[in-house]
């Protein structure tokens, strides 16, 4: 036996193992544990959760249609992981702040990203693509598992300051090997400080399965740090909110850290840059396709008569002028001038880094005398 | 004034800032109740408590990741490295977040974290317990890097980090912890010189000794040795490495035209390089001669009983004055210096 055909790499037997309010199917399956979380929604939130899902969706779809067609250099899709990311990022707090990966598109979208936020950094105009304090979230992080640790330290402020707030941090199953990451859930669990990890468990880290990080279940880590966990259905938006409101409720009431396992898919490609076609097989695909966290909660919706036309028509027209002003959006930026690239490097200044940059303006001033 | 050693002024340091700001906090391995391994933070767990001098988990890169947190959330955190050879764990952290965050965000995320480590050899110390690695940390773009080497400086430029907005490497020389100098605890920050400036220790005419930390003593005993000789050094204590004071560089070596450059650090793409590049481009046509470089060799740090023939001492550093000013040396009857 290989040593990535483990039950852990298999997704079939994966998904049995989770915690769930809505099966594949659509149908309500009680859930003791996690019902108390969720007695609040009714149609209508499952409704904004659905239209959530489905204009990140086609944020995403622009995403890689920019990028096919020159327009950004790269885009690293979440389709797939849309109930993952919309079932937590919906539970937050406004004042909650977010540590996240570089995949959390659906997020950014939850914490009120506008459509430029989605594109300046991967069309390579901003370092960050949007002011943290505003969204109540950190620049998307690209160094695989480093802004665990941001979190943790920013809930040890958050301790510090006596405030009501959580710090809250996202990355995916590769990065679970990632010593920063384990360095942090010992950090939060030393400090009981009020974080909330959550692992979207996509399965692929590029090429490789998740069994080749793990031959144990992500969420069955944490207990061993100290820290409670939960290994959610990441394809069910409901369960999703239900165990994220459960993780924050405990961080938020002074029991320190918790531990989301979101167990998921990621549909795409790792980036637009990826052919997945080199290492995962289409019946892997295909089964995951069965599981689409849309067409769950759709079925679910219909079934219960809760899911008029006019909702669908509403949702597409939501949809379809985001993706719109997204394109606008990106279209319209304008990249900085040359002198730019100096701005900012230091808060104060630095002798050094002024004698290089008057010294790149006078070679640059060559080229308007000529 | 008061007499203290450069260990006693670090710690007068960090009181005073915490005093000042109660948004200093400090993270590090047994700096609370024990104090630090070299008493940097002694008493200041009974001052300020534990939630502002925290004693962390055995991990490096998790106590800069946790600063960087802490910084997000507007704190200033003081990070101790409990030795110059445990900071490489923290490398990614200091050299992808720390530095860039600033940058990134165009200023709108400020990372002013102090992050001090007990620094270089000459103590006889165990392996990794000796490394001199700011070369790393002066090559990256938006860190600032402090090497201090009296009490004065110590107390003066410690506090000047820990206000300052940007991340600083503050680099402490362990092997003068225990030196003495006359301290000034109430002169007013304000009035103080900017952190990035260096010092002239010592004026002299014949050639110019650059160099910094424990070296910039080993410079003065040569530099009075060397006047023993009827040689005039002028030294000059860099006292920043990033940025680097070239105008009291440059104003000392258009004096003398000779410059000699010392550190314990090894000598590839050192800092020593650096400044000597730098100096002749700034002031090529005032040289009288090569410039040289004193520095540890290209070695792992050796063991103990071997650093003395590392680390540059004081007959190392004549025999390379002797080289700038064209007299007999180790040199005499090479082509073309060792090629």
């Amino acid at each position: 036996m290989s040593p990535h055909n483990t039950p852990i790499a298999d997704t079939e037997s994966d998904l049995e193992l989770t915690e769930r309010i809505i099966a594949p199917d659509g149908t309500r399956v009680p859930n003791p544990q996690l019902d108390p979380f969720v007695k609040d929604v009714d149609f209508q939130t499952l409704r904004d959760l659905h239209r959530d899902m489905v204009v990140l969706r086609r944020i995403d779809a622009e995403g890689v249609a920019l990028q096919r067609q020159g327009q950004l250099g790269l885009w690293a899709p979440c389709n797939g992981q849309e109930a993952a990311q919309i079932g937590t990022g919906r539970a937050l707090q406004r004042r909650d702040f977010v540590f996240p990966s570089y995949r959390e598109t659906g997020v950014m979208y939850s914490r009120g990203a506008q459509p430029g936020d989605y594109v300046r950094m991967w069309r390579g105009e901003e370092g960050a693509a949007y002011d943290p304090a505003d969204l109540g979230i950190a620049p998307l992080q690209i160094i695989i598992g480093a802004q665990t640790l941001h979190a943790v330290g920013y809930a040890l402020g958050i301790q510090h300051d006596g405030a009501d707030e959580v710090a809250v941090t996202y990355f995916g199953d590769g990065a679970t090997s990632q010593g920063d990451v384990n360095e942090a859930m010992v950090f939060a669990a030393s400090y009981r400080a009020p974080v909330v990890f959550v692992c979207q468990n996509n399965h692929w880290a590029i090429s490789e399965p998740v069994g080749l990080q793990s031959q144990f279940p992500l969420a069955g880590r944490a207990p061993g740090f100290g820290i409670p966990s939960l290994r959610v259905d990441g394809n069910d938006v409901l369960a999703c909110m239900a165990a994220m409101r459960w993780a924050l409720e405990h961080a938020r009431s002074g029991k320190g850290p918790a531990y989301l396992e979101a167990v998921t898919y990621r549909m795409g490609p790792h980036t637009t840059a990826d052919d997945p076609k080199r290492y995962r097989s289409d019946a892997e695909l295909e089964q995951w396709r069965r599981r689409d966290p849309i067409a769950r909660l759709e079925a679910h919706l219909r079934a219960a008569g809760e899911l008029p036309a006019e909702h669908l028509d509403a949702v597409q027209a939501q949809a379809d002028e985001m993706a719109r002003e997204m394109r606008a959006a990106c279209l319209g930026l304008v990249t900085r001038p040359a002198m730019a690239v100096f701005d900012r490097v230091y808060a104060e200044p630095h002798s050094g880094l002024e004698r290089e940059r008057d010294e790149y303006a006078a070679y640059l001033a060559t080229f308007e005398e000529a | 004034m008061t007499t203290m050693t450069l260990g006693k002024a670090l710690n007068a340091g960090l009181r005073r800032a915490m005093k000042d700001d109660d948004r200093v906090v400090l993270l590090g391995e047994d700096i609370g109740t024990l104090g630090g391994v070299f008493r940097i933070t002694d008493g200041l767990l009974d001052e300020f408590g534990a939630k502002r001098v925290i004693d962390t988990p055995l991990a490096e890169s998790g106590i800069v990741g946790t600063a960087v947190g802490l910084a997000f959330r507007g704190y200033r955190p003081v990070v101790e490295i409990q030795f110059d050879g445990f900071i490489y764990p923290a490398f990614d952290q200091i050299v992808s977040q720390v530095a860039k965050l600033h940058y990134r965000t165009q200023g709108k995320v400020r990372m002013p974290i102090t992050i001090r480590v007990p620094w270089a050899g000459g103590i006889g110390a165990a392996e990794h317990h000796s490394e001199s690695p700011e070369a790393y940390f002066v090559h990256t773009a938006g860190l600032r890097v402090i090497a201090v080497s009296d009490p004065q400086d110590a107390y003066r430029c410690l506090r000047q980090a820990i206000a300052c907005d940007d991340p600083v490497l503050f680099f402490e020389p362990k092997r003068l912890y225990h030196h003495k100098g006359e301290v000034d605890l109430d002169a007013p920050l304000a009035d103080a010189p900017p952190m990035g400036l260096a010092k002239v220790v010592r004026a002299g005419t014949d050639a110019t000794l650059i160099t910094y930390g424990a070296m910039v003593r080993t410079a003065l005993d040569a530099a009075a040795a060397a006047e023993d000789e009827g040689i005039s050094l002028e030294v000059i204590d860099l006292r920043s490495l990033s940025p680097v004071d070239y105008e009291t560089v440059t104003a000392s070596v258009r004096r003398t035209g000779r410059v000699v450059v010392a550190h314990e650090a090894s000598r590839e793409a050192g800092v020593a390089a650096e400044v000597i590049a730098s100096i002749t481009e700034f002031c090529f046509e005032y040289l009288e001669s090569a410039p040289v470089r004193v520095t540890g060799h290209d070695i792992p740090y050796p063991p103990a009983k071997l650093e003395k023939f590392h680390l540059p001492d004081l007959d190392r550093i004549l025999d390379a004055v002797d080289r700038v000013l064209d007299r007999p040396s180790s040199i005499s009857g090479m082509k073309g210096a060792n090629l």
